[in-house]
């Protein structure tokens, strides 16, 4: 370690002002600060630190997404050995074929994300922000697994400029930038996004798992069979038929994105969220009784179709709801940011989720775009918490007169 | 006058250009921006009669503006260009039924186009007809090249074509590439009018607000 700091200093003067490098300061700083805690403080008023900085408060929320992301590889060979016929093929074998499909998104994503950051940290003499760390990792866990790479590119740029160094980078955003990758995604390529042919990988990986497809496959999400099923009520099935319990679908072994699936592995990551303060619990919570709210609402007085039937409790471990309500809509930047506006802004999105899941039959899933709305008017609620807050007390100081 | 072009008259008529652009810069008209610029062709004509009907009202408004009484002024703007679409409605009706059909009631809504009553209110009604006429042409030019440019992206990148003719090579198709559905929806045409504002403000000083 002390080998790398010394590296480290004799190296720095060349990219202080003046130096041979001068023009790559911010790349420089960026990974300075990023192995070593930063030894300096600030030079004008009086402010609260916590050693733990915006660079490890990153590292802990990637940490809680490995556990989606390794089931994810694995589900993903899961599928694919099942479609063709192979189900007998072992646990290393299904998750090397995950890891080898799944791993070029991840690259993808941070590459064309991390270069653009790095590019406007730059031109603006900024230092480099680390919010893509988080963004780079639940781009890939919220896509198909046969999304092409270089629409995950095309997006992932988009969504960085427009949605994040527009509005003057991380922490200034108004929506959640992997949302909007994704959102760009659903509304530019829908044929790569919905439907029932990208969710489950049939064709081989670098000449891995090579087969034909079964008979009577079908690659269907729940969420899609349930959107499509015109009777009454519908039973949610896996690629030939048989039929999905409530435990399998808390397990997770169903096609979907490649994270959302397992509410196992989301809830790992939310306990280390939950553990290490980093995630709002009120947030967590009011998304969950939200969507529940709704899902009751319309078990009992919605309309006689398949998706206001489904019970409600499998509303909540179907799709993204789970992964969304952990990681997308507890995101502290669009958020709101008092404590009673946080309760009101879970809330909503749990059960504007799923009135777009029942109501609108164009969207199988309504998670992306419920907290893609709840982002836009989180800083409204706050406006009327603090606007409520300083009404009560004024009242408070009158009486007291 | 001696030349055509004074100084002054000349930026009347440039300004609109780049300076003073009546999408970019007075963000005015921008709800046909959205609506017609799905394809070239329609962007195309929409940013032509819109020239021709600022400049023959701009003409007319000036030439009445002395016998206008102003408490009535706006319902008498309202009647000459309510008259000048009808005439360009049905010029297109008769002569290019396909994008009169494609423009559907966007024409009739130049009625409403903000940089009409914009250019009428602010220019037309103080200044002499050969200028209002500059200022119209200028300003309906200034509307139509953002039109067109924003269109030109929309065509390319949304269906793989420029004037209805197929530009993007069949082999692209057939190693993946496939059409931005998001470039045919009206949000698209906002982010594109917004990236034109933005390097406009790079490229000019005088335009960035100081916050």
């Amino acid at each position: 370690m002390s080998n790398l700091r010394k590296f480290i200093d004799k190296i720095k003067p060349n990219f202080l002002p003046g130096g041979k490098f001068e023009k790559l300061h911010s790349t420089f700083d960026a990974f300075e600060t990023f192995l070593f805690v930063p030894n300096t403080t600030s030079k004008s008023g009086v402010h609260i630190h916590d050693a733990v900085d915006s660079k490890r408060t990153m590292i802990v929320v990637v940490l809680a997404l490995l556990p989606a992301l390794l089931f994810g590889m694995y589900n993903v060979g899961f599928q694919h050995y099942n479609a063709i016929g192979q189900a007998d093929a072992g646990f290393w074998q299904m998750f090397w074929f995950g890891l080898l499909a799944v791993l070029p998104i991840v690259v993808v994503s941070y590459v064309v994300g991390l270069s653009i950051e790095f590019a406007g940290a730059q031109i603006r003499k900024e230092e480099v922000q680390e919010g893509f760390l988080v963004t780079g990792m639940l781009i890939p866990l919220i896509v198909p697994v046969d999304t092409p790479l270089w629409m995950i590119a095309v997006a992932t740029a988009f969504a960085v400029i427009f949605a994040k160094e527009v509005f003057g980078g991380t922490g200034m955003n108004i929506f959640n930038v992997a949302l909007v990758t994704r959102a760009f995604l659903f509304f530019a390529y829908p044929q790569s996004m919905s439907g029932d042919q990208v969710w489950i990988r049939t064709k081989d990986t670098f000449g891995l798992g090579g087969g034909a497809v079964v008979d009577g496959f079908s690659g269907a999400t729940p969420l899609g069979q349930v959107a499509t099923s015109t009777e009454a009520h519908t039973q949610i099935v896996d690629m030939f038929g048989q039929s999905y319990s409530l435990l399998d679908t808390v397990i997770g072994l169903i096609p979907g994105s490649i994270g959302e699936t397992s509410v196992i592995a989301i809830a790992l990551g939310a306990l280390l969220l939950l553990i290490t303060g980093v995630a709002s619990w009120k947030v967590m919570f009011s998304v969950f009784a939200g969507g529940a709210f709704m899902g009751l609402v319309f078990n009992h007085f919605g309309p006689d179709t398949a998706s206001a039937n489904l019970p409600w409790i499998y509303h909540l471990t179907l799709g993204g709801f789970a992964f969304g309500a952990v990681f997308m809509a507890t995101d502290p930047v669009t958020a709101s940011r008092t404590e009673t506006g946080k309760w009101i802004y879970g809330f909503l999105i749990g059960v504007l989720a799923i009135i777009i899941r029942v109501l609108n039959p164009g969207y199988a899933e309504g998670m992306m775009l419920a907290i893609l709305l709840m982002n836009i008017f989180a800083p409204l609620i706050d406006f009327y918490v603090v606007d409520a807050n300083i009404k009560k007390r004024l009242k408070r100081v009158q009486v007291n007169e | 006058m001696s030349k055509l072009l004074s100084a002054k008259t000349k930026e009347v008529l440039l300004g609109p250009l780049n300076k003073n652009n009546p999408i970019t810069v007075q963000v005015l008209g921008i709800c046909s921006a959205l609506a017609v610029t799905a394809k070239l062709e329609p962007a195309l004509v929409m940013g032509i009669s819109v020239t021709i009907i600022v400049a023959l009202s701009n003409v007319i408004i000036s030439l009445l503006r002395d016998t206008i009484p102003n408490r009535i002024r706006i319902i008498v703007q309202l009647v000459v260009v309510a008259a000048l679409v009808t005439v360009v409605s049905e010029f297109l009706k008769a002569f290019a039924y396909d994008v009169s059909v494609q423009l559907s009631v966007y024409i009739g809504l130049i009625i409403t186009n903000c940089i009409l009553m914009g250019r009428l209110e602010a220019f037309a009604m103080s200044n002499r007809p050969w200028e209002s006429f500059l200022d119209g042409i200028g300003n309906g030019i200034g509307y139509a090249w953002i039109l067109v440019a924003v269109a030109f992206f929309r065509e390319l990148l949304g269906s793989g074509t420029l004037f209805g003719i197929r530009v993007i090579p069949q082999a692209l198709y057939d190693i993946g590439y496939v059409n931005n559905g998001l470039m045919m929806m009206p949000p698209m045409a906002l982010i594109l009018v917004a990236c034109i504002i933005w390097i406009q403000r790079a490229r000019n000083k005088e335009l960035q607000e100081d916050n």
